[in-house]
């Protein structure tokens, strides 16, 4: 192998390197929490869980599944409430929750025994012996009869199924919508989808009695502001709950989050065991019972001029977060309370949030995380407005995009747009993608009959979320009695070992994404260094590194966050190594130069030393450190932006740090015949800052874009009247494979944050807000639709494409009848 | 076949990777749990045990199968090969996982060991295989992060490199 000339590849960030995550994941010899093994004695979990939507728990015999050889234990509800305090939530008002049914289920797929034995096979034997008598209870399945007076109640304790009605003004929208000559309106429905990553959840628990402390290992992702959640629902300190994760993780896309409360359930069962209890969730369990996006009903106004110019916005958000209000929702209601206008200048807005509960699983983080529930309705709204006012769709948006020159932009609720040219990304999107083309092919596809339509969505990407964005549920005064919030601080530690070598460690714990890679080249950058030298640790140990709340993989904070408290730390180490070498070299410190892994004079490239030598002086001889220099074996940064305030009392909220932004283009034909929609053409411009590793971030678009096409197309959660789950399986809960999913076209400006250390901006979640509603309003302009429900599949799109069934059916028998008269 | 007790474990013995592996089963333990958990080839993943996903994806006899749809004592006597062993050495990419490194092909891993087994038969039983006929055989391996462009690229790159050196 030839020697590797540093100089010529520096500098390594921007660059799609080889990532350093990837020759064992590709040799079979990842670190997944299935394959990491456990203690002697091991106890393996297996869980029973509720066939019903709504029952009371009568009885549960468990003594056939006990007395079954290979079981240790059966646990049920009460023997966890034994052991734990309820899972604390965001409002007071949330359910009395616990990770397992105490006296009643609420869901199907719900935990209500737990079987421990020596494997997973025995301890679902078990569960076949387990007899619960369930009492069964009406359900309620659909959110607006949720809210109804008579409607079923979930939970005793509560007056009603709506757990949180907030109503929130802004400008003058009562003389805004007076003063339009138009007022537009939609109601929109958005399903209840699932990311589904194709490793499942897994938990490994100990409990230590002699010092009363839990030590689980777990793909969790985070917020770690989840871990004092779970210390409160062991009943032990924080300081007694230490959680850890493996090194590799089978993806998450937020839903991993979900794995708490069943970290709480194995934990307990473990204390009560006295045994290390593991389990690893089945794909059943999985679709059944981890975490799902929120299903939102939507009624939206705009007061809008004869130009298409929208003067004020009106929401009606009905949230459905199933059927217990799990933290941190409901979050998903209000990550893009900032950006409720979307990228458009608008001053005036009222929206009323309303969280109801229903007999379906429990919501929580998913990718996009509130965006497509939002820019649903608030882009198919600017395709309506266009087609009431007989304007083009696209001069619509253009009208009321904010303006390059406001940009920094303070929105109407509280938003402060950090930068962006959302004129110069349409009109570059537009020239690029092909525009004109595309609008040939329509009016030639149209001419020949065929059903061919163009869509748009102009859409904000929220990144780097504030910790005290979810406090905006509360009113003001709730507020200051709870205890202001705010923030999103990232980690990171730059370690050096006696060697010289150079350890990353953040607080970030990724599923799939690349931070290792990444961050080895920021480190490498700075000292000189190629990639390969550093070590990167992106798993987390509460016991052992360095994390706050805010820790974690979600609101696409790696880019801006992680990564730029990675450069700080390095940055301050740099400096301190710069002071030592300029003692040893005999030069002023501002004269050391880092490169090819050497430390030198500017311009006397002889006055050098090794990196190594320089970076192990530390550890071999303090003393011989220059005077007032402390030690430089390492730097930890917790950066926090100062941009991150709580909301004020005008419930004014800067919910993220960053916005960057997408426009996207869909061209697509539907089947007269079939039904099928089929692609021609996907173009998606993302301005999210320079880009720190344009292969990653390709993998980010075209993954999220993947799960946006599924979000449109094929998926959701369905549940029948009855609450049973139709959508159990992968081969119904359908999700795109590669004959599904194109590769859309990917452009990019870059327009940095001027509040991020690195200028980038996340891009993780942008095309799972973007592409649904870019694909709806195609789909809407093909059929010329003015109602569009997701998913789009060809049953939904029949009655548009061959009228109502029914009078098919009827006439098919006329028909018959007709014959047989002949 | 020899007759199988439900209420015993059971000897089995076949070739792992070029490599004689033995051990005791139950009739009714998947074939993946037995890689998995009694050999220790943590290699193959498992993702859904409805033979959906793909990710458990091995080689039996030169076929490949769902390691979740196959018991482990039907694998008596056969060759299986997994992710482990499709590189020359444990510390070596071949030319596949090699392309999918090269092509950013993956981003969490979980699927792809199973994309690689199959991709490796197809290249191998059918090196000239069109477009078309790999997306048929990737269609069988659901992949959530990376909107299977790079792993389309990752597989034309290989298959190129492949055929190139099958011709040289």
């Amino acid at each position: 192998m030839e020697a590797k000339k540093v100089e010529d590849k520096s500098p390594w960030l921007g660059r799609s390197i080889g990532r350093l995550e990837d020759k064992a994941l590709l040799l079979g010899r990842g670190r997944f929490i299935d394959d990491l093994g456990a203690p002697p004695g091991t106890l393996e979990a297996a869980i029973l869980r509720s066939p019903h939507a709504h029952a009371r728990i009568d009885r549960i015999e468990t003594a056939r599944a006990r007395a079954l050889p290979g079981v240790t234990a059966v646990l049920t509800g009460k023997d966890i409430e034994a052991l734990t305090a309820p899972l604390l939530g965001v409002l007071k008002a949330a359910a009395h929750s616990f990770p397992i049914a105490i006296d009643r289920v609420l869901y199907v797929g719900e935990p209500v025994a737990i079987a421990l034995a020596t494997d997973r096979y025995i301890a679902e034997d078990a569960l076949d012996l387990i007899e619960v008598v369930y009492e069964a209870l009406p359900p309620v399945i659909d959110p607006r009869a949720a809210l109804l007076a008579d409607a079923p109640l979930l939970h005793p304790g509560l007056a009603s199924n709506l757990v949180s009605d907030r109503s929130f003004r802004y400008g003058d929208p009562e003389s805004a919508f007076a003063q339009a000559a138009f007022r537009v309106a939609i109601d929109t429905r958005y399903p209840r989808n699932a990311a589904t990553p194709i490793e499942t959840y897994g938990v490994l628990a100990d409990y230590d009695p002699g010092a009363d402390a839990y030590d689980v290992l777990s793909n969790f992702q985070g917020p770690f502001s989840l871990h004092p959640v779970i210390a409160k629902a062991l009943k032990v300190p924080g300081n007694r709950l230490r959680l850890r994760s493996p090194p590799d993780c089978g993806g998450s896309f937020g839903v991993k989050e979900g794995v708490f409360p069943y970290i709480v359930l194995i934990a307990a069962a473990a204390r009560a065991a006295g045994r290390t209890v593991k389990w690893i969730e089945d794909r059943l369990e999985h679709l059944a019972a981890s975490s799902c996006a929120t299903g939102r009903l939507t009624h939206l106004e705009a007061a809008v001029t004869g130009e298409g110019r929208i003067l004020a916005l009106d929401w009606d958000q009905i949230e459905d977060v199933g059927a217990t209000l799990r933290a941190p929702e409901p979050a998903t209601l209000y990550r893009m309370h900032a950006n409720m206008t979307g990228a458009y200048d608008i001053r005036h807005l009222k929206i009323r949030n309303r969280v109801v509960l229903t007999n379906k699983m429990p919501s929580g983080l998913n990718r996009g995380f509130g965006g497509p529930q939002v820019y649903f309705p608030l882009e198919r709204l600017m395709q309506r407005i266009a087609r009431k006012l007989g304007l083009d769709p696209l001069a619509v948006i253009r009208r009321n995009l904010i303006a390059k020159e406001a940009f920094p932009y303070r929105t109407a609720t509280g938003g402060f747009l950090d930068s962006g040219d959302y004129q110069g990304a349409v009109a570059a999107a537009l020239e690029e993608g092909g525009i004109e083309e595309l609008y040939r092919r329509r009016e030639e596809a149209r001419a020949e009959g065929r059903l061919y339509g163009i869509g748009f969505a102009a859409v904000v990407e929220p990144s780097v979320s504030n910790m005290g964005y979810i406090t905006t549920v509360l009113t003001a005064e709730e507020r200051r009695r709870a205890g202001q919030k705010s923030g999103a601080q990232a980690t990171a530690t730059v370690a050096i070992d006696p060697l010289g070598a150079l350890t990353v460690k953040v607080a970030s714990v990724p599923q799939g994404q690349g931070h290792r890679t990444v961050l080895s080249q920021i480190v490498a950058d700075i000292f000189g260094l190629e990639p390969e030298a550093v070590s990167v640790r992106a798993d987390l140990d509460t016991a052992k590194d360095g994390w706050s709340i805010a820790s974690g993989n979600y609101s696409s904070r790696f880019a801006p966050a992680v990564a730029g408290a990675a450069f700080l730390a390095a940055s301050r180490l740099r400096a301190r190594l710069q002071r030592i070498a300029a003692s040893q070299l005999n030069v002023a410190a501002d004269e050391i130069v880092f490169a090819e892994g050497r430390v030198s004079a500017r311009g006397n490239p002889e006055n050098a030393l090794s990196f190594s030598r320089l970076a192990a002086s530390p550890h071999w001889a303090p003393q011989s450190l220059p005077q007032g220099e402390e030690s430089a074996l390492s730097e930890t940064v917790f950066w926090t932006p100062p941009q991150l305030a709580p909301p004020n009392d005008k419930d004014e909220i800067n919910s993220s740090l960053c916005y960057g932004f997408i426009f996207d283009i869909c061209a697509l034909e539907v089947d007269r015949v079939t039904g099928e929609l089929r692609i021609d053409r996907y173009v998606s411009m993302h301005d999210c800052g320079p880009l720190l590793h344009p292969a990653m971030v390709a993998g980010q678009v075209n993954g999220g874009f993947a799960h946006g096409l599924g979000a449109a197309l094929f998926e959701e959660q369905v549940y029948d009247g009855e609450g049973n789950l139709l959508t159990g399986t992968f081969a119904d809960y359908l999700i795109p494979t590669v004959k599904e999913v194109p590769a859309p076209m990917v452009l990019h400006r870059h327009t940095p944050s001027p509040l991020t250390p690195l200028g980038a901006k996340g891009v993780g979640e942008g095309n799972a807000m973007s592409t649904p509603v870019t694909i709806a309003n195609a789909a809407a302009d093909a059929l010329g639709l003015d109602e569009v429900t997701l998913p789009l599949q060809p049953s939904t799109l029949a009655p548009r494409l061959y009228g109502p069934e029914r009078r098919r059916k009827e006439k098919t028998l006329a028909r018959g009848r007709d014959a047989v008269r002949e | 076949m020899p007759r199988l007790n439900g209420e015993r474990r059971h000897r089995i013995a076949f070739t792992l990777d070029g490599k004689p592996v033995s051990g005791e089963a139950e009739p009714r333990l998947l074939l993946s749990d037995f890689l998995r958990h009694v050999i220790g080839e943590t290699g193959t993943h498992v993702g859904c045990e409805q033979g959906i996903c793909g990710a458990c994806t091995v080689e039996i006899d030169g076929r490949p199968s769902r390691s979740c749809l196959t018991l482990a004592v039907q694998v008596e006597g056969a060759e299986i090969r997994t992710v482990a062993g499709l590189a020359a050495g444990p510390e070596t990419l071949c030319v596949l996982q090699e392309a999918f490194r090269a092509r950013h092909g993956l981003q969490c891993g979980f699927c792809t060991g199973g994309i690689l087994v199959s991709l490796n038969a197809l290249f191998r039983d059918k090196p000239e295989a069109s477009e078309a006929e790999i997306r048929e055989v990737l269609s069988g391996h659901l992949c959530r992060c990376t909107g299977y462009v790079s792993i389309m690229e990752a597989a034309l790159a290989a298959q190129k490199r492949l055929s190139g050196k099958t011709h040289a």
